[in-house]
């Protein structure tokens, strides 16, 4: 027969009712992937793309060159977070269940991907999120409440009820205001790390896109602008293998690594260990580095697992095997990390208990204040005039008469029985 | 049937008939859209009918151009009106003048299907309705329905269309009739005439509005959502209008709004996109152009503030009854 052409379909290695088979998934030992200097040429890092930088073995020991050697007590602190993440997520999640809030993503089994990112990075670095780095807020220590009271768009929300919940933003606390559209980000961290440059600041930008949202056309302008200015910022791709009920063969997966779409743009590209604490904090410092000295920008990819659903619309058990994310090879992060504490002797089951449960409190406390500022249903509530402000930095005419005509009309409405 | 279940049958009718039809789009696959639309779509027709695509609505378009170029018809859904805008380039500057450009040698018969509109608490990018600026470029065809029934015949329609059509699905009304009480329970399709659907084929016409309540007092033009708003409001004051649904915006049916226009005297005409240079600029000149010396009362325009769609004032924003009340009776006062 003769050979013709055909249309390749990705297929991911199990549906509902099959068993889980991450067999695709390249891994390397943990210390087996050698640490470059940090002002290597781009060129002779092309290994960085298809290995996996690991540091913590299956004895829950740290090993090799990208080992940060951090303190227990700065270790300690990364496994507070991202327990603070998990257990922030998993209560928010029920909030919404309680119809308390209209929407809540989790980030579920990548909570080492914002935690140890953010703690790898300074103070005055600039970080452009997707909508599940929920982490970059504990570690910068945006008080609970505040999120909470964004996610009720209550009195208190920093987005004056406008954004839907989980798009937060701090400028103060330097990360940037969520976009719902997908992929944006990642071209403007490029431009903010360019403005650093030219403005011959030390500070550097990171950024976060999704696996699946790195096919949309914003992630090439990110990397063309990054490769040709070597702009000093942090590209990061989550690969947590979903993107809503399509897996990352869909984003072009299949046959390279995300980590390997660097190299055609001459840029540095490192695969990583998402669930592994101590890889990802070493390999963002490495990267960090490189900005920071003018070796240019670093595609990181981050192999993880989106442990649970998408956000609260979807159902996962519908497009993917249930017992998935117990078969993920990577494991938890968070068990990952607590158990390295415990074989070095700076951690114990009993001050684990003891952690999430005063985490627990924490969580409990701050929802009580921030359910006092008011929910979507309970009053106190927002005033409408305020949707007519911050459209322009001064209200034009036009809506200022239309503020008035909405004041009109919900006396109206009062008048004519609405409620 | 349901509007979701009515696109459903509208696209598994047309996967039948033609084998050139394919669907594409995000998690339209095996997941069946995450509103499922194109639910059981994939297990019947296979993988290479009905494609599951990367995240990229530029390229979805995009390809989707390459296919009709290529003798395929394709049905492209991006996944909320608000994600369109990665597309616009290939839209504006492809889609809608390529048949121009190569003076008909090359055409692209696409059919972009997207949901929009508010009132399912999606903030400011799970809500807008951007119909005006795909309704500005020439050469793009633009429906909105406002029912099951004639989401059907419309999207069965546009697919056999030789022109590109943007089809846009007011998502509120997916699951049942809304007349903008968001406190009243939600009554299912069912409950409503044109949640009639036939399960045969049969296409509504692009290019003909439709009068859905016929009266002599006033004329509301109006379309999408916005038709059951109107309806709720004008019962609601006891006037005896009639309404209009658009349906398709280009081609307008200027005839059958302008013949009610003209026996009527006094008009409203109503969406719920931000009013400024929104559709219904669009139509109160037109109604004006064609209805001047009948009309006893300047042409009442209601719709959404020139905001972004906030999401805690998801009510306040939307157009609802009472809006178009004060709209109806400005148009009933004035001489
Ligand atoms: C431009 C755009 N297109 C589509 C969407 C709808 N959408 C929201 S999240 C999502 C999946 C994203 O997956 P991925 O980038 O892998 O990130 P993850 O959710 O897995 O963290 C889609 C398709 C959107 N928000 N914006």
């Amino acid at each position: 027969m003769k050979p013709h052409s055909r249309l390749h379909i990705p297929q991911p290695p199990s549906r509902p009712g099959q068993p889980p088979d991450f067999s695709y998934l390249e891994l390397s030992a943990a210390g087996g992937v050698p640490r470059p200097d940090v002002n290597a040429r781009v060129r002779d890092l092309d290994f960085l793309a298809s290995g996996l930088v690991r540091v913590l073995d299956e004895q829950h020991q740290a090993v090799g060159p990208w080992h940060p050697h951090l303190e227990p007590a700065e270790l300690q602190v990364g496994l507070r977070h991202m327990l603070l993440t998990r257990i922030y997520d998993e209560r928010m999640q029920r909030t919404q269940r309680q119809g308390r809030i209209s929407f809540y993503m989790r980030s579920l089994g990548e909570e080492a991907v914002s935690v140890a990112q953010a703690m790898a990075l300074r103070p005055g670095d600039m970080l452009f999120p997707s909508y599940r780095q929920q982490g970059l807020y504990m570690v910068r220590g945006r008080p609970l409440v505040d999120l909470m009271c964004q996610l009720l768009s209550n009195t208190r929300d920093m987005c004056r009820g406008r954004q839907l919940p989980v798009m937060y933003h701090w400028a103060s606390g330097r990360i940037f205001s969520i976009s719902g559209n997908l992929a944006t980000q990642f071209p403007q961290a490029v431009g903010w790390a360019m403005a650093a440059a030219l403005k011959g600041e030390d500070d550097i930008a990171a950024t976060w896109i999704g696996e699946g949202a790195s096919a949309e056309a914003d992630f090439h302008h990110g990397m063309v602008f990054a490769a040709v200015y070597r702009a000093p910022v942090i590209l990061n791709v989550v690969n947590n293998q979903w993107a809503i009920s399509m897996f990352q063969g869909f984003a072009g997966g299949e046959n390279r690594s995300f980590a390997a779409r660097g190299l055609g743009y001459g840029v540095a590209g490192l695969r990583v260990d998402g669930n592994d604490f101590l890889a990802v904090y070493g390999a963002t410092r490495w990267a960090a580095e490189r900005a920071r000295t003018g070796a240019g920008p670093t595609l990181v990819e981050l192999v993880t697992y989106r442990g649970a659903a998408h956000s609260t619309s979807d159902d996962p058990a519908r497009y993917r095997p249930r017992d998935d994310y117990e078969r993920w090879p990577l494991g938890d992060p968070v068990e990952r990390l607590k158990k390295h504490l415990i074989a070095l002797g700076e951690w114990s089951e009993e001050r684990h208990a003891a952690l999430v449960s005063e985490l627990g409190q924490l969580v409990t406390t701050s929802w009580k204040t921030a359910v006092g500022f008011g929910t979507l249903t309970d009053g106190p509530h927002l005033d409408p005039d305020l949707m007519f402000e911050d459209v322009f930095e001064e209200m034009p005419a036009h809506l200022e008469r239309q503020r008035a005509e909405l004041a009109a009309e919900r006396r109206a409405g009062v008048a004519a029985g609405n409620t | 049937m349901n509007m979701i279940q009515a696109l459903n049958s509208a696209l598994d009718l047309m996967l039948e008939r033609d084998s050139a039809v394919v669907v594409m789009g995000e998690d339209v696959g095996y997941y069946g859209g995450v509103f499922r639309v194109t639910d059981g779509l994939q297990r019947k027709y296979g993988e290479h009918r009905v494609l599951d695509t990367p995240i990229a609505e530029g390229g979805i378009v995009a390809t989707a151009i390459g296919m009709a170029v290529n003798g395929l018809k394709p049905v492209a859904e991006v996944q909320f009106a608000d994600y369109i805008y990665p597309a616009y380039d290939q839209i504006v500057s492809e889609l809608a003048r390529l048949r121009y450009r190569s003076a008909g040698e090359f055409t692209a018969p696409v059919t972009i299907r997207t949901p929009c509109g508010g009132g399912i608490r999606g903030g400011q990018t799970h809500s807008q309705s951007p119909e005006a600026i795909f309704a500005h470029v020439s050469g793009l065809k633009v429906v909105m329905p406002s029912n099951p029934c004639d989401a059907k015949g419309l999207l069965i329609a546009a697919i056999e269309a030789p022109d590109p059509v943007i089809f846009f699905e007011p998502k509120r009304l997916y699951n049942g009739p809304f007349d903008g009480d968001p406190d009243k329970p939600a009554v299912p399709w069912s409950t409503h005439p044109k949640g009639e659907v036939p399960d045969a084929y049969y296409r509504v016409p692009l290019g003909k509005a439709e009068v859905v309540r016929q009266g002599e007092q006033i004329t509301l033009v109006t379309y999408g959502t916005m038709v059951h708003v109107c309806e709720a409001a004008a019962r609601r004051l006891g006037l005896d209008a009639e309404i209009i649904d658009v349906r398709s915006m280009v081609p307008l049916d200027i005839e059958t709004i302008a013949a009610s226009v003209q026996r009527t005297g006094r008009c409203v005409v109503a969406h719920e996109a931000t009013r400024f240079a929104g559709f219904g600029a669009e139509l109160s000149a037109s109604i004006q152009e064609h209805c001047f010396w009948s009309l006893e009362a300047p042409i009442q325009r209601v719709a959404g503030w020139d905001t972004p769609y906030p999401h805690a004032f998801e009510w306040e924003y939307f157009p609802g009854q009472v809006r178009v009340m004060r709209a109806l009776e400005a148009a009933m006062e004035a001489q």
